[in-house]
């Protein structure tokens, strides 16, 4: 029965013919890539990417290395849900790795422990405030503040003063970067209170991760908010006529893509025990990629959270497979640009192989 | 004369020098589909652009549903009842039919700001009803619109201006870029919107088609009102004439 009656007016679809949705490519092309470093293990090396091949350890998979893949991917993942709904909503954001550093370095500021080994903090920034040993809840509201000012300034110069969002958000990368590097007057801030340093303990940047991907996938499938960002990144005028506030609405979006980043910087430092004037630097680019890697059109309209984590698994199997057959760091940039530049050139291909068949 | 439902008034509209529209007197009477004809540049889009407000006039009155009304924008001419087919179709091109139905008024479950929950299966629901009162056949709902043809678009379009303007629609060249069949389906909805008793502005280049929906023609020539002729007293030489100046109205004549 392929004939279906699903059509309207007496017109029928063949239901069989309906096209895979974008993120099953994705995810195919993540098979093939650990297909790819599998083979290449097994034929090559005489060890397994994805299996235990240890007789001591008694798992079908080799668990340490599915950990890596999506643990040193989750913190960019952070940042890469909310520059997501940036691109679907038809703009760009390349000042997340920035907001990443400044956040960073000012919630340090506040999680700083009073005394290391009996002596008072060196490294303390409100150390004669008295500002220390503060409930982990402070320097998380700091940082939610500053990623929630760094996207107001971001989205109020897109909306108001109508700027490219690359030039605005140019502009917010430089200035950001400065204030990090300012704030401490480049110096490092360490020795965060044991609250704060738990955020991103272990596992944690990972189930972190996932929940604000889950989230963020429901806000975009199912309500107003997550609907207007696929309208006004397809059709802005179109938006416009049809009364939705386009500028509130990307104020909004700019906002909850600088929380995001904040809330990554919270989650960075807290793993690595500090903050530096340099933290986040490119991830505004890694974060991008994975977007476009998943499927993320950047023009706007189209694209999934599911995809963007796909995308970033990408990017995990990547890292993780070049350090598996022993190859050097440089490569697997050189590769990741590749991957990029052919993610996009694949996604308009079947854009364009689409229209042909519609 | 409470069967008026739009009504204007020495309307004009100068853009700088140009005297785009100048001193249009129009009626609209409930139920009556009316053709607005004339060459390109004769006014007739900027007499619309100045009742749906999305240019402001530099004179005259407007009263629409028995009130007189100075429209701050389209919306709110949209929120009176006013709904428009723009000649550049005002779809998003990467949501489904049900989407782009609802597009901003969308229906939602729970209020939670921004965040609230969409009622999805109502908006498909209304959405197929809609199409069936207007006899517009789309094969696949869930299908964006950017895979859609010409036609199909514009019948989401005129569907979704039948579905929430309860008091008049206004058209501008809804088959200027459409092919026969398609063209045939959208003059169908708006035969079925004449049934249903919906008052209709039709702007439109093609006579036949002019003379199959409308109750009344009014010819717009260099900015004025030229004619204004019910389909039973004219013909296609006469509409010509006039439109191309070879006749002349009594506006110009009095002018």
């Amino acid at each position: 029965m392929a004939q279906t009656t699903h059509g309207v007016g007496g017109l029928s679809y063949d239901a069989k013919k309906r096209t895979w949705p974008a993120e099953f490519n994705v995810f195919l092309a993540l098979i093939i890539l650990v297909g790819a470093f599998e083979l290449i293990g097994r034929v090559f090396l005489g060890d397994s990417f994805l299996f235990n091949t240890r007789a001591n350890v008694d798992t079908i998979f080799n668990e340490a290395r599915l950990q890596i893949i999506i643990l040193q991917v989750s913190i960019v993942g952070i940042i890469a849900i909310g520059v997501t709904q940036v691109i679907i909503s038809g703009g760009i954001d390349l000042s997340s790795g920035s907001i990443v550093g400044a956040t960073a370095m000012i919630a340090m500021s506040f999680a700083q422990v009073a005394t290391v080994n009996g002596n008072p903090n060196p490294k303390a920034v409100f150390l004669a405030q008295g500002w220390t040993d503060l409930p982990v809840i402070v320097p998380v509201l700091v940082a939610i503040g500053c990623g929630l000012l760094a996207g107001l300034v971001n989205g109020s110069l897109i909306a108001y003063t109508r700027i490219p969002p690359f030039i605005a958000t140019l502009g917010m990368m430089v200035t950001a970067r400065g204030i990090a590097k300012w704030w401490s007057k480049g110096q490092p801030i360490s020795f965060p209170t044991e609250s704060f340093a738990a955020i991103g303990k272990g596992l944690m940047p990972v189930i972190i991760f996932i929940s604000l991907a889950i989230l963020f996938q429901l806000i975009l499938s199912y309500t107003r908010y997550g609907k207007h960002c696929y309208a006004i990144g397809s059709n802005e005028d179109a938006a416009r006529m049809s009364g939705i506030n386009v500028q509130n609405h990307k104020i909004l979006v700019f906002v909850i893509a600088g929380i995001l980043a904040s809330l990554a910087a919270v989650v960075l430092s807290s793993k690595n025990l500090t903050a530096q004037a340099g933290m986040g630097v490119m991830y505004e680019l890694d974060a991008i990629a994975m977007a476009v890697i998943g499927g993320v059109s950047l023009s706007g309209g189209r694209g999934s959270i599911i995809g963007t984590v796909i995308g970033a698994l990408i990017f995990g199997v990547i890292i993780s497979g070049f350090t598996f057959l022993r190859l050097d760091a440089y490569y697997q940039e050189m590769v990741k640009g590749v991957i990029i530049i052919g993610a996009v050139v694949l996604d308009q291909w079947r854009q364009r192989l689409r229209a042909m068949r519609a | 004369m409470s069967d008026i439902v739009l009504k204007t008034e020495n309307l004009t509209k100068y853009y700088g020098g140009v005297h785009a529209l100048e001193s249009a007197n129009f009626e609209l009477r409930k139920g009556e589909h009316v053709a607005i004809m004339g060459d390109n540049g004769a006014g007739k889009s900027t007499f619309v652009r100045q009742i749906t407000a999305v240019e402001q006039r530099t004179s005259g009155k407007v009263w629409f549903d028995g009130k007189e009304v100075n429209f701050a924008g389209p919306i709110a001419a949209r929120e009176a009842g006013i709904e428009t087919v723009f000649q550049n179709l005002a779809l998003a091109d990467d949501l489904d039919v049900p989407s782009n139905l609802f597009l901003g008024r969308e229906k939602v479950l729970f209020n939670l700001g921004p965040f609230s929950i969409l009622d999805r299966k109502f908006m498909r629901k209304a959405t197929e009803a809609a199409l069936i009162r207007t006899a517009v056949k789309i094969p696949n709902l869930n299908n964006t619109i950017r895979h859609m043809s010409g036609g199909q678009r514009q019948c989401v379009a005129i569907a979704r201006t039948a579905t929430f303007a309860s008091k008049l629609i206004i058209m501008d060249e809804p088959t200027a870029a459409l092919g026969v069949q398609e063209t045939m389906q959208v003059e169908n909805i708006i035969r079925t919107l004449k049934a249903n008793g919906e008052p209709l502005i039709l702007i439109s280049h093609n006579m036949r088609q002019v003379f199959d929906l409308c109750d009344r023609i009014v010819v717009f020539r260099r900015g004025r009102i030229v004619a204004n002729l019910r389909k039973q007293d004219t013909d296609g030489n006469d509409i010509v004439s006039y439109i191309t100046g070879a006749k002349t109205g009594e506006a110009e004549l009095a002018a």
